[in-house]
């Protein structure tokens, strides 16, 4: 990878990132608008000695590489809208086996097949919940090209430190915006592997845990461990258990597994905050275009804030409650969707001050003029 | 158990989930016995993978790096398996459900890019988990939950299906001819590419009740008596041998596997040749 400045779309950085995390196995389905991220890394993969498999179909995809983190490659895919519903039951499966693996979603327009090359943020609860159960999850948003690079190798990292499938959240406009990146020196880049046993096989029981900690050590295939990884309720052999204790010991640890490491996980950026009386939240392409109203807004002499969480999963909930019990009166949630994540921020709000959303949902983007009407008290959205 | 099975077997485990009469524990040890006796296999290098099903429960009693995963998608998971670390090897168990139904995509692909897997497919004619409805692979006519007034569906003929996807080595065997059973696990792990082994095996409880086959021992004597071999049938010819299954190696051919290709592009690559 060249180090010097070049203008890339969003989707590369995400394949390059991917390279420059130690992602070694890819696996998917052609579907726009992410296609590139396969197309680039089919390229990039052979060459860095990684392997590159186009599957039959979108649930094999998702189903390889588990397999694949299984042997322990760091392991990645990428899809849209209807691709990620196919995946859905397998993002359950490396949730409760608690397989490391990184799904990038880069989002068009849904419901069903809807707009492919059309922009949207609808799948930031289908990212949460999307498959059946309770399953915990952790899903990273960019706002601009570099942000897709960095992001991917902080998704990549968290998915091997907290034994997790971790969704990277593009939207159709940060996947093939282009951007100038420079791609940082190797030495400059934090790398995190599974902490793997060093227990001898007989010993090791692959879902047991030291005390005070949720995160089981990984013993890979083919190490002599023998582990039986199973997608029931299981113990910490990983053999299935029928037992209703067994059944919330499990759920409660996986459930709260990322409850201590919540400084590491949430990433978040604040522009303006500290005397905004008004805030926009705002996520993916949609916090640029708030960046942008509010640096307007406050050469105008108004006290608007953005708030951009770059994790939406888990969602910086303490910080944002934080922020309403400061100058903050008023909070204006914009996306490009009917109000999926407004549903959360306005349940951490709503006791403290007004909430007002600012949602759109046409395959066109939210504009800085239009979050200025609305700050201003418009009602263009 | 024989004794020198044993220690593929995870002892504790046992004695299975199957129902009184089921084949399943028969075919499992064959698997377990063309293992044994393929001396080439690093026993901490050999991956089962299994779906969802009756068969699929195999995984859980067997002594390797096991994976029982989501239903259909067996070959799927071991297609990253084997893809990421082309020196494991891979089997996958499966039932006719899981890997023709639900999993038909997965099955043919896998076969289509003759990857090494080998495949053993547990044929017990119906869903047995969920408690007998009708499956790609129950007869038309005959009798399931589902098809309560005969089942109107046609069937696959599996191996057929295997060598029309790719497949380069195909067999058949009953949980009746169990040493044909070895002797075709042992040759399909011998060859290098997809292999796939149909095993025929009684489920008296979920489907032969309802079509009055009689208990497991009676359907292992028609497993018998409904069966022959393909040396023989090529002798007797079609006519004499209609309504038969046609038992024993199906179909051996050399063609390059799918990681062999894949590895040659990676050093090419690496080495920073162009195709």
């Amino acid at each position: 990878m060249e180090n010097k400045p070049r203008l890339i779309q969003g989707n590369r950085a995400v394949a390059e990132g991917a390279i420059a995390a130690g992602v070694d196995f890819f696996a998917g389905y052609p579907i726009t608008p992410s296609t590139e991220v396969a197309e680039i890394l089919a390229d990039m993969l052979p060459k860095n000695g990684g392997r590159f498999i186009q599957m039959e179909d979108e649930i094999a995809g998702m189903a390889a590489i588990i397999g694949a983190a299984l042997t322990g490659k760091k392991a990645f895919t990428a899809s849209s809208g209807p691709g990620i519903s196919l995946k859905q039951e397998n993002v359950g499966y490396a949730a409760i086996t608690e397989t490391p693996c990184v799904i990038v979603n880069v989002q068009r327009l849904g419901p069903s097949t809807g707009g492919p090359t059309l922009p949207s943020q609808g799948d930031v609860m289908q990212a949460r919940w999307g498959s059946h159960g309770d399953s915990p999850i952790i899903a990273l948003c960019p706002i601009s090209v570099p942000e897709c690079f960095h992001l991917t190798i902080k998704a990549v990292n968290f998915s091997e430190k907290y034994r997790t499938p971790v969704y990277l959240m593009l939207d159709e406009v940060v996947g093939h915006m282009r951007e100038r990146i420079e791609i940082p020196d190797k030495s400059e880049i934090e790398i995190v592997d599974r902490k793997r046993t060093t227990k001898k096989p007989g010993e090791f029981k692959p879902y047991e845990v030291a005390p005070g900690s949720k995160i089981p050590d990984f013993g890979d295939f083919g190490m002599g461990y023998k582990n039986h990884v199973t997608g029931l309720i299981h113990d910490e052999t990983g053999f299935p258990s029928n037992s209703t204790d067994q059944v919330k010991k499990l759920l409660d640890r996986i459930m709260t597994k990322f409850d201590d490491h919540l400084d590491d996980i949430l990433i978040y950026e604040e522009i303006g905050i500290e005397d905004a009386e008004t805030v926009i939240i705002a996520y993916g392409s949609v916090a640029r275009s708030a960046i942008s109203a509010v640096r307007k807004l406050r050469e105008a002499g108004e006290k608007v804030g953005v708030f951009i969480p770059k994790t939406l999963w888990p969602f910086p909930e303490k910080r944002l409650r934080e922020i309403t019990q400061g100058p903050c009166k008023r909070i204006i949630s914009s996306e490009m969707n009917y109000g999926q994540l407004s549903y959360e921020i306005e349940r951490i709000v709503c006791k403290n001050v007004e909430f007002e959303t600012a949602l759109k949902e046409n395959g066109l983007i939210i504009t800085p003029d239009e979050l200025i009407e609305k700050v201003k008290g418009g009602s263009v959205l | 158990m024989k004794k020198e099975l044993r220690h593929l077997f995870r002892m504790d485990k046992l004695p299975h989930i199957w129902c009184p009469g089921c084949g399943n524990g028969i075919v499992l040890r064959t698997i377990a016995q063309a293992i044994h006796e393929s001396p080439q296999l690093d026993l901490d290098k050999v991956v089962v993978v299994s779906g969802i099903g009756c068969s699929s429960r195999s995984t859980g009693y067997l002594n390797f790096d096991t994976v029982h995963t989501t239903h259909g998608r067996a070959l799927a998971f071991a297609t990253g398996i084997k893809v990421a670390d082309p020196d494991l090897h891979v089997f996958v168990i499966t039932g006719d459900g899981d890997a023709t139904a639900i999993g038909g995509n997965h099955f043919i692909h896998a076969a289509r890019r003759n990857i090494d897997i080998n495949v053993i497919l547990y044929n017990n004619n119906i869903f047995g988990m969920t408690g007998g409805q009708y499956s790609p692979m129950t007869p038309q006519g005959e009798l399931a939950t589902t098809s309560p007034f005969g089942n109107v569906e046609n069937n696959f003929d599996i191996p057929k299906l295997a060598i029309g996807a790719g497949a380069t080595y195909v067999g058949r065997g009953t949980s009746y001819h169990d040493k044909l059973l070895v002797s075709l696990i042992k040759d399909g792990i011998k060859n290098r590419g997809f292999s796939l082994i149909e095993a025929i095996t009684a489920c008296p409880v979920s489907y032969g009740r309802k079509n009055k086959y009689g208990d497991g021992a009676d359907m292992i004597v028609q497993q018998k008596e409904n069966s022959i071999n393909v040396k023989a049938a090529e002798k007797l010819g079609p006519e004499k041998t209609a309504g038969k299954t046609i038992i024993g190696e199906l179909y051996n051919e050399s063609r390059p596997e799918y990681n062999d290709l894949y590895n040659a592009i990676i050093t090419k690559m690496q080495k920073g040749e162009t195709c």
